[in-house]
């Protein structure tokens, strides 16, 4: 047997279970068609041609134009750069912080780990939605800001997760047997406990992104997120519900590529929980 | 139990001051005085506005100040409508938001609760998947995306309902309360039906049913006291999720509400009213995780040895 036969095992579950499966299809493709937007979007996204105005579907446009001529097809591409590169890199921002958060407090435990996740508690009170409205409103419209500012909210959750992770791990016999045998504190980290704390992070890992999406939907909507001419889903759907009277298909389209995305994920994310942990399943 | 609620209220001060503190120091940080939009002011009548606001004064002092008559519940005077406090403008828009919110807390209670319960009861069944699959939908649906389609559809397309205002109309207040509370419907769902379903399986309900107890009286006197402590310990946070809410749909729906105050004070760089409504929030919201806290508390003797 090999020493990977956790991964093996949770790999054939996953692939056994038909929604986490094409639901991670359907993320392929769109990450793939977010790389590659400049090559395979049939029109510039940005090029306004007044003359075409707001078009319904057609076969030169394949999902209309928007009120200044401009396909919505390809900006739905190049949506799909910002909007997954947001969920992406705040995610790995939570991922950086919360992990190594929780790690410390549930690997050193005692006063540190009192300390820390009572810090945690506290931020976990605040109300961050407003923070995050307000430095946007201070800084300007960064995206790089949105990035650090979505980041720093999302990663107590994944804080508490890991540190309750490592405590279990900690406590367990063949930790403290290598403990006993004079295993040194970073060999054992790193051969020992790290690997088993993987699979919670990935899965919850792949949860926050879905979240991140929607808090810079939100942000973008509200007009505090991306700024033109770059466009992120949340800025498409802003503008498709100002003239979606007269052309619905600017709200419809984007609304629906967003709703597909986020639903892809959840799904995707809830396969691996119980691919990885299968005992919570059931539920 | 009072010792737990004054521990947390112990908590709590501390963080409502970091708040104050935070969001005060922050904007002061801002680039730009709050007059620069105006075209240039003479210099005299920058300088009484600068009296007025207190802005000539040292940080430090402008700080005291500020909270000092914060102690007295007085938000100072709004930037943007001088005429106007903040105080007032939180006010007036606070019985608007705080309806709207209870509506939708309603609808997602009311639906989730009900979807919950019944996928639970009628476990891997058509009508626990559907509901749940609905569910799932309503999650990853965004509220400013399922706000303007609802507006779309009953209000443009089929002329139902009304698509803006708030107490003008008869039915106005439908559209934005489905709006808001869809999402916690949602999580409502997912959450009393998992709860609904560990419950189900413990040893006194096997004994009520062993008693030969309707299976209606099993579900709704035994099994819904214990099965509904995760959507009780989800509607503290939920309330601060709802207030976000209410920026998007209060902004749809042209709603006089606190909501969409904060979003154009965000916009006016109205300082004096982002400042007061992100206290006020945060008041709230504080207050609110305590209430939902104390709740399970209460429903869940277990929870008191663990805290």
């Amino acid at each position: 047997m090999n020493s990977n036969s956790l991964w093996n095992d949770a790999f054939r579950r996953l692939i056994a279970n038909r929604a986490a499966v094409g639901s991670a299809c359907i993320l392929i493709v769109l990450i793939l068609a977010a790389i590659f937007a400049p090559w395979i979007a049939p029109h510039s996204y940005s090029y306004q041609n007044l003359d075409v105005g707001a078009t319904p579907p057609s076969v030169e446009f394949l999902l209309g134009t928007d009120t200044l001529g401009r396909d919505l097809l390809s900006r739905i591409l190049y949506g799909a750069r910002v909007s997954l590169l947001v969920g992406f890199v705040a995610t790995a921002v939570a991922l950086v912080i919360g992990v190594s958060w929780g790690i410390i407090a549930g690997y050193f435990g005692g006063r540190i780990d009192s300390v820390m996740m009572r810090i945690v508690d506290v931020l976990y009170g605040l109300p961050f939605i407003i923070f995050i409205i307000l430095l946007m409103v201070i800084f300007g419209r960064n995206i790089w800001l949105l990035f650090m500012a979505i980041g720093a909210v999302e990663w107590l959750t994944m804080a508490r997760i890991v540190r309750g992770q490592v405590i279990t791990i900690k406590n367990q016999e063949y930790v403290m047997a290598a403990q006993a045998m004079g295993v040194p504190n970073l060999r054992l980290f790193v051969k020992h406990i790290f690997p088993n704390i993987l699979g919670p992070i990935a899965v919850y890992a792949t949860l926050t992104i879905p979240q991140v999406m929607l808090l810079e939907a939100f942000l973008s909507f509200l007009g505090l997120g991306v700024q033109p001419p770059m466009s992120s889903w949340g800025t498409l759907i802003r503008y498709g519900v100002e003239s979606m009277e007269e052309y619905s298909w600017l709200l419809i389209y984007p609304g629906l590529t967003f709703t597909i995305t986020l639903f892809a994920l959840n799904f995707f994310g809830d396969g691996l929980r119980d691919a990885l942990d299968p005992k919570t399943s059931e539920d | 139990m009072l010792q737990i609620l004054l521990k947390r209220l112990l908590i709590a001060i501390p963080v409502i001051l970091i708040v104050i503190t935070i969001t005060f120091f922050l904007i002061r940080m801002a680039p730009g005085g709050p007059f620069d939009a105006e075209k240039a002011v003479p210099p005299e009548v920058l300088k009484s506005l600068n009296e007025r606001y207190n802005l000539d004064a040292p940080v430090i002092v402008q700080y005291k100040d500020y909270m000092l008559n914060l102690l007295q519940g007085d938000f100072g005077p709004s930037f943007r409508y001088p005429s106007r406090s903040v105080t007032e403008m939180i006010f007036t828009g606070m019985p608007v938001t705080f309806e709207l919110a209870f509506y939708a807390i309603l609808v997602a209670l009311i639906i989730g609760i009900f979807a919950g319960v019944l996928a639970a009861v009628k476990r891997n069944t058509a009508l626990d998947y559907i509901p749940m699959t609905i569910a799932m939908i309503g999650i990853c649906m965004p509220t400013f995306l399922l706000g303007p389609l609802l507006v779309l559809f009953f209000g443009i397309h089929l002329e139902l309902l009304p698509v803006s205002g708030w107490d003008t109309l008869p039915g106005d207040k439908i559209l934005p309360s489905i709006t808001l509370g869809a999402a916690y419907a949602a999580y409502i769902a997912r959450l009393s039906r998992g709860g609904m379903l560990e419950t189900l399986n413990q040893d006194y309900i096997r004994t009520a049913r062993a008693k030969g107890l309707s299976e209606f009286n099993v579900v709704f006197n035994h099994a819904l006291r214990g099965g509904l402590i995760p959507v009780l310990s989800f509607l503290g946070p939920a309330v601060a999720g709802l207030i976000g809410g209410s920026f998007v749909v209060e902004t749809i729906f042209q709603i006089p509400g606190l909501g969409r105050f904060y979003v154009e004070a965000a916009f006016n760089r109205d300082y004096t009213m982002i400042l007061g409504t992100t206290i006020f929030f945060s008041v709230l919201i504080i207050f609110f995780n305590l209430l939902s806290d104390l709740a399970v508390l209460i429903a869940n003797p277990q929870s008191r040895s663990s805290q």
